[in-house]
């Protein structure tokens, strides 16, 4: 066990794949030498070669669509999205060419790659370094769509994307890159895709949440306890494709109030899933409406980014709402 | 336009002790590969117009090109092609009838009926590369697949292909400049058929041709006849043999004609003149190559009408089989979305299946995951 940060958890990560297997290579903006400009992947070229962990020119269709014929052809990529709002120029490569070759070949040509990208808001990045794009991609068949919360998961589930068969976009919280450490085992190890991680049991109200929201999610709820002897049970979702239906389902029967929490944008955006499945599959449990504490149907700003993140205070407020329903 | 490789003439001959590299009968696999294709799309245009077959794209003019450049590939090579392509998995011994199978969208269809026709996948006897309809985005994936190949040692080549329309797309862009600063083993073969559905090339690009685009990514280029096969052949064993030798990728622009619409859908009178039909039908690429075998002494009247009458024979009776074969059953929608069938997929499929069963529609392949 190793005390790490994210960031440190993403590059173990990646390092512990590529020890393991040839056929793993990282490439990207900036990922070579420099390491990549959140150093995600430093040391990589160093320690494998400029074969295998190098820059590529700079278009994101030409990074993900090089991507997939390395990996129809036995090599698994695992390719870097500098920003996830830099990822649109390569939307088609992603939606309608990896997400479908297995449909459309009948399983003859797959592509099992990993597309690493930082998204969402918290360093004052402005429009164009914060998104939240999720959404866009868990819409999409064919895609699978991961975003862990810890340095445990981010380790395991990196490791867990890179052996899927099948495409996974993995989106690193940028918020917490630096801001949580936790322990890491050393060496190999997976977190299994599509499954929840409890993060605080709780009998009162459920709160759904995943990447950055999940700490400040966890703030909410230990004041909800100190302040109102509210119990919340705090469900990390980890894999929003394909999400564990039953778990989410499960968790809402628990208490029957819900919040769903995300930074991104509230129209269309995750959480409307998350309202119609228990609407559609358990609303005899519940005692309140369901909740979502989002971003706002806005652009995302710079000046003002602390009042478009969702912070405990709108958290807390909608556990508040839901429980005194 | 830059100056444009020719090795048969209009009537048939060719320089003094031009040698194509291929024996006899590998000259009357060309000839009669480029009489399937026109065979092919003589029934599949029948077959649509019938109501049989819901679309096809029509290949004729464009067969010397498919051929001349599917000729200069081996079998281990992969091929990316377009959806206007038929002669190039023809020459490799892609069958017609599981090409037809495709048309049909049948269960016996590689893609199991999911896409529209003559969007073709194979892996054997060649790797010829599973065609979607966005223009372009198949060209990353040819140099991504020629980067793990050169990464292996290994002297495999990527020949990709697509038409004037494609070099302005966003994947021509990328995919040329990944390969020449990788020096990927891709062989670009951009077939300028004039026209990108009803665009013409002078309303594609103000460059002088196609070619010419290669050198602002430090690539070689080459401007062939496309009506030529042998021109074709010529640049493309070219372009593969610097590829093999570790040299990097080339661009090739066969210059030819589309000889119809852009697909069964389409009407070319609308906006191609019809003087350049006439001009064209005088190049006749089909034509051209018998001329050729005719001075080597290889073609006669007795082999065009027993070629014609076999080729057609094949197509028609590959038709036949296809339009017999099963439709897919209920479960090809939700399978291979995912290499395994996710909770949410399958009880979506358990209520289609279920709805079918209670409403009694009857339904080929049962209804039931295959897992």
């Amino acid at each position: 066990m190793a005390n790490m940060t994210l960031i440190q958890a993403v590059n173990d990560g990646l390092k512990t794949a590529m020890r393991g297997d040839e056929s793993i290579l990282c490439f990207g903006e900036d990922v070579g030498p420099k390491g990549g400009v959140f150093l995600a992947t430093e040391g990589l070229t160093t320690e494998f070669g400029k074969e295998r962990c190098f820059d590529t020119p700079l278009s994101e269709d030409g990074i993900i669509g090089t991507a997939i014929g390395m990996a129809m052809n036995g090599l698994r990529p695992v390719a870097e999205i500098q920003f996830q709002d830099f990822i649109f120029p390569a939307f088609d490569q992603i939606v309608s060419e990896a997400a479908k070759l297995r449909y459309r070949s009948g399983g003859q040509y797959t592509a099992p790659m990993v597309i690493r990208t930082p998204y969402g808001g918290g360093i004052r990045g402005g429009l164009y370094h914060s998104q939240s794009g999720e959404a866009y991609f868990a819409h999409t068949a064919g895609l699978k769509v991961v975003i862990p919360s810890t340095p445990h998961d981010a380790k395991g589930l990196l490791l867990a994307s890179i052996q899927d068969p099948d495409p996974v976009l993995f989106m690193e919280p940028k918020a917490l890159y630096r801001a949580v450490k936790g322990e890491v085992p050393e060496g190999e190890y997976t977190v299994d895709l599509s499954t929840l991680r409890t993060v605080r049991e709780g009998r009162d109200v459920t709160i759904y949440c995943y990447g950055a929201m999940v700490p400040v999610v966890e703030k909410a709820a230990a004041q909800a306890k100190e302040q109102r002897d509210i119990d919340c049970l705090v469900v990390d979702l980890r894999t929003l494709m394909p999400l564990d239906e039953e778990g989410v389902l499960e968790a809402a029967k628990q208490t029957g109030r819900v919040v769903v929490v995300h930074e991104a944008p509230r129209f269309c955006g995750y959480g409307a899933e998350i309202s119609a499945l228990i609407a559609e599959n358990c609303i005899e449990y519940m005692e309140a409406p369901v909740k979502r504490v989002t971003g706002f149907d806005t652009p995302f700003p710079n000046t003002l980014e602390h009042h478009y993140l969702p912070d405990d205070r709108r958290v807390l407020d909608a556990i508040e709402a839901v429980y005194d329903f | 336009m830059t100056d444009m490789l020719t090795v048969i003439r209009p009537d048939g001959a060719t320089k003094k002790g031009y040698d194509a590299g291929l024996s006899d009968d590998g000259l009357l696999h060309c000839y009669r590969t480029m009489l399937l294709v026109r065979s092919f799309d003589e029934i599949c245009l029948k077959l649509q117009r019938a109501g049989r077959i819901g679309f096809s794209i029509p290949n004729r003019g464009i067969e010397a090109t498919q051929v001349g450049a599917a000729s200069a590939m081996r079998k281990t090579d992969w091929i990316f092609p377009s959806y206007r392509d038929f002669g190039m998995a023809l020459y490799h011994g892609i069958s017609p009838v599981d090409m037809m199978h495709n048309m049909f969208g049948n269960a016996e269809d590689s893609a199991k009926g999911r896409q529209m026709p003559v969007h073709f996948s194979f892996t054997e006897p060649i790797h010829f590369y599973s065609i979607s309809s966005p223009i372009g985005t198949h060209l990353p994936h040819a140099v991504g697949a020629a980067y793990a190949s050169k990464l292996r040692g290994e002297d495999t080549v990527h020949l990709v292909s697509f038409g004037d329309g494609g070099t302005s797309s966003l994947g021509f862009h990328s995919g040329m400049n990944f390969a020449a600063v990788w020096k990927a083993p891709v062989v670009f073969l951009c077939q300028n058929n004039g026209y990108a559905i009803s665009c013409p090339s002078d309303e594609q690009t103000a460059s002088d041709g196609y070619a010419v685009k290669a050198e602002a990514y430090g690539m070689p280029h080459a401007t062939v006849d496309g009506n030529d096969l042998f021109a074709v052949r010529q640049a493309v064993s070219e372009a593969t043999e610097r590829a093999r030798k570790g040299e990097g990728p080339t661009l090739i622009e066969a210059v030819t004609f589309r000889m119809g619409g852009h697909s069964t859908s389409d009407d070319p009178s609308r906006y191609v003149p019809k003087e350049l039909f006439d001009e064209w039908e005088k190049k006749d690429p089909v034509e051209r190559f018998r001329r050729f075998l005719e001075k080597k002494g290889l073609w006669n009247q007795t082999v065009e009408d027993t070629m014609r009458k076999e080729t057609l024979a094949e197509i028609d009776s590959a038709a036949k089989i296809a339009e017999k074969t099963d439709k897919p059953g209920l479960e090809t929608i939700f399978s291979d979305v995912f290499a395994e069938v996710p909770g949410h997929i399958r009880r979506q499929g358990e209520f289609l299946f279920d709805l079918v069963k209670r409403r009694g529609e009857a339904s080929a392949g049962g209804g039931e995951f295959p897992l």
